[in-house]
């Protein structure tokens, strides 16, 4: 039943009312999500394209038992409303939301660690196109058309190269289990090895498509996941081999950041770590058939 | 959003950390005035640009006479600087800052960064400071000192002992450089910092700890709660270019290529720059246009992409999620329409509404390369650059 989302799914939209909030409910509703309400502090009592409005989070999932909650508040506001949630006892978050500032999201994870990791909220985003499991329910703001049921899992920071990766698969005839959107943010909910971990675990996954860059720690721990301890065939693509080097003033940026940074250091990393690469944007389609046909010899 | 080593140095000293007396110039004139005001026999005259490594490209001068002063702000101002951080152009150098210079004893290096892995703000020390310190770093790691704070309580003034037992100082010189970096990371933490740099932090032939070197940048989300922040933007300092397409909402990084980029989501477009490269041809820019790609965003985004005179020819790729490929393609029209688009144009459309989106370009009547893939794309617009450069 793929992962994080399936079509029983109860989703709160947080920042409901609002002009961005109200488009995408109303899209993910038309997919099939079971949007039970929304939240929108000042407007509870109200309904809302057919469904109640809250002033608080936990007044909502009170009221209608809801499990997850996409979060479309501005940035100055996002990462209380993140917090909110958590304590509301909301177990899956995705924040749409761009722009929220760095010291804001290290208090938002400092602030979710306050529960047991059985208990903890586990937040995707934000700056994130939100998730979807094809065919079922979408929490995000992708094209549901693009995305076709299957046993491929796509898990990426970028949105729009996560569309190209999907519609590259449909093109061939592969499907996708779920597809998750981390986000492009420097600190962010999931890391790539969380969700890694869930597509093992799934048993409607057969295999799994990553799409990195430049820059941060996340691909190389993925790296390291992937040998130790998945089965099932993990193709990877890192985005920035032909960036320039960033223009930064200091140097303590360098000193932390250990090797592994550069979408030329990623490959090598993956690569000696077992993972197959696409070694192009316009190869995810040809790589994952390759990979897939495999499999199947093996079987 | 980086800002000027005066600039720093004057937040620094609201934090308790200390630095030699200094004055901003903007002529040989006023330099010299400085000097004077400031006192003492002996001064350094500092290009104010956005990048290290002033030094080595002789942007720092020390003067001991009113003719020396005078002599290197003339030669100064108005002198693009190039470093290995600025790029070939260099950095336009339009303020001097003016400071008594130091008898300095021992230089050490005091560095404070958002480090991804650990989530937290971190310090790095080391007791040898100055311009190699990258070089350290590579061949003495072991001698670097780390430090991370805890989000819930912020830094600790133990810590802050640490460090300074640590860097080897005298059980004197503790107290200040324990005010010093407590004062640095209030200054980090408060304002919202993205890195703060003191290199060198020099202990005086007196014992004192002064910051020699200030740097400070800033993390540009939090700008809307630092209005006092967000006003020491210096835009001189700025690849026109940039300056242009991000005062009008644009994400935009120039580059030295001659293929225009008009790209949705920063992963597409790093993609899209691969492809073109992977090509055989130079991107000119990074340009994400964002959600919600309505026609006047469109036409705007063409705008900043023609300015650099060196785009040869012009590379639209937008997967539409949010967006809407017919929307995409009347921006496209209109861009043509208002803006006169005299080279070579290659479209590349996916996502909601492709089929509308292509029919209108097609029936437009322009001469626009349609591409179906993003692989075909990029050869496209590679090939059309090559044909004009035969």
């Amino acid at each position: 039943m793929a992962i994080l989302l399936n079509s029983k799914t109860a989703v709160l939209v947080q920042g409901f009312t609002g002009k961005i909030g109200s488009f995408h409910a109303k899209e993910m509703m038309d997919y099939g999500t079971n949007v039970v309400g929304g939240v929108t502090p000042g407007k509870g009592g109200t309904d809302h394209l057919g469904v109640p409005v809250f002033n608080t989070v936990k007044g909502a999932v009170k009221e209608t038992g809801a499990e997850a909650s996409i979060v479309f508040v501005p940035p100055p506001f996002a990462a209380d409303s993140i917090m909110e949630a958590a304590d509301a006892g909301i177990k899956t978050c995705v924040c749409i939301t761009d722009g929220i500032p760095t010291q804001d999201m290290i208090r938002v994870k400092r602030y979710m660690r306050r529960y047991k990791f059985e208990d903890r909220m586990r937040l995707i985003g934000p700056n994130c196109a939100g998730m979807i499991t094809p065919g079922q329910a979408m929490m995000g703001i992708m094209p549901g058309h693009i995305y076709m049921p299957g046993r491929v899992g796509i898990v990426g920071r970028s949105g729009t190269l996560g569309y190209e990766a999907a519609s590259q698969l449909q093109a061939v005839g592969i499907g996708v289990s779920t597809s998750v959107g981390i986000g492009g943010d420097p600190i962010n909910g999931s890391s790539f090895r969380d969700i890694l971990e869930l597509f093992e675990q799934d048993n409607d996954t057969d295999a799994v498509v990553m799409i990195g860059e430049i820059g941060g720690p996340q691909e190389a721990a993925a790296a390291a996941y992937a040998r130790d301890n998945m089965t099932k065939p993990l193709i990877a693509y890192i985005a920035g081999l032909s960036a320039p080097k960033g223009r930064r003033m200091g140097h303590a940026g360098a000193i932390i950041s250990a090797f592994g940074e550069s979408a030329q250091e990623k490959v090598e990393i993956l690569k000696e770590a077992g993972v197959h690469i696409s070694p192009t944007p316009s190869q995810f389609g040809e790589t994952v058939q390759g990979v897939l046909s495999e499999l199947k010899k093996a079987a | 959003m980086d800002i000027h080593e005066y600039q720093a140095k004057e937040i620094l000293s609201r934090f308790n950390v200390s630095v030699p007396r200094g004055g901003l110039a903007y002529s040989p004139e006023q330099a010299t005035y400085r000097a004077r005001e400031i006192g003492g026999d002996n001064w350094v005259v500092k290009a104010q640009i956005h990048s290290g490594a002033r030094g080595k490209a002789g942007g720092i001068k020390v003067c001991s006479t009113d003719s020396e002063i005078a002599d290197a702000a003339d030669f100064l101002l108005g002198r693009r600087l190039v470093t290995h951080q600025t790029g070939s152009a260099g950095k336009l150098v339009s303020r001097l800052y003016v400071e008594a210079a130091t008898d300095i004893s021992r230089e050490i290096y005091l560095g404070f960064v958002m480090d991804r892995t650990t989530e937290r703000i971190m310090i790095v020390a080391s007791g040898s400071g100055g311009m190699e310190i990258e070089e350290i770093a590579e061949r003495e790691p072991e001698t670097i000192i780390r430090a991370s704070v805890d989000p819930g309580v912020g830094m600790q003034t133990f810590q802050a002992r640490e460090i300074a037992f640590g860097l080897g100082l005298e059980p004197g010189q503790v107290g200040k450089a324990v005010e010093t970096i407590m004062g640095c990371y209030a200054a980090f933490s408060n304002l919202d910092a993205a890195m703060l740099e003191i290199n060198p932090l020099v202990v005086t032939g007196a014992g004192d700890l002064i910051a020699l070197d200030a740097k400070m940048s800033f993390d540009e989300n939090a700008l809307f709660r630092r209005p006092h922040i967000a006003e020491l933007r210096d835009k001189s300092q700025e690849d026109p270019r940039e300056t242009y397409a991000n005062d009008r909402g644009l994400s935009y990084v120039g580059l030295d290529g001659n293929i225009g980029c008009i790209i949705n989501g920063a992963g597409l477009a790093m993609a899209t720059l691969d492809m073109i490269k992977l090509a055989g041809g130079e991107p000119a820019n990074f340009l994400d246009i964002g959600g919600g790609a309505s026609p006047e965003r469109v036409a705007k985004s063409f705008r900043a992409v023609l300015r650099d005179q060196n785009v040869k020819v012009v590379l639209v790729n937008i997967f539409a999620g949010i967006n809407r490929c017919d929307w995409v393609a009347e921006g496209v029209l209109k861009a043509i329409e208002e803006v006169g688009v005299e080279v070579p144009l290659v479209v590349r459309l996916a996502g909601t509404n492709v089929e509308e989106g292509r029919r209108i370009i097609e029936e437009s009547g322009h001469e626009i390369l349609l591409a179906d893939t993003l692989a075909e794309a990029a050869e496209m617009a590679v090939s059309a650059w090559k044909k004009q450069t035969n």
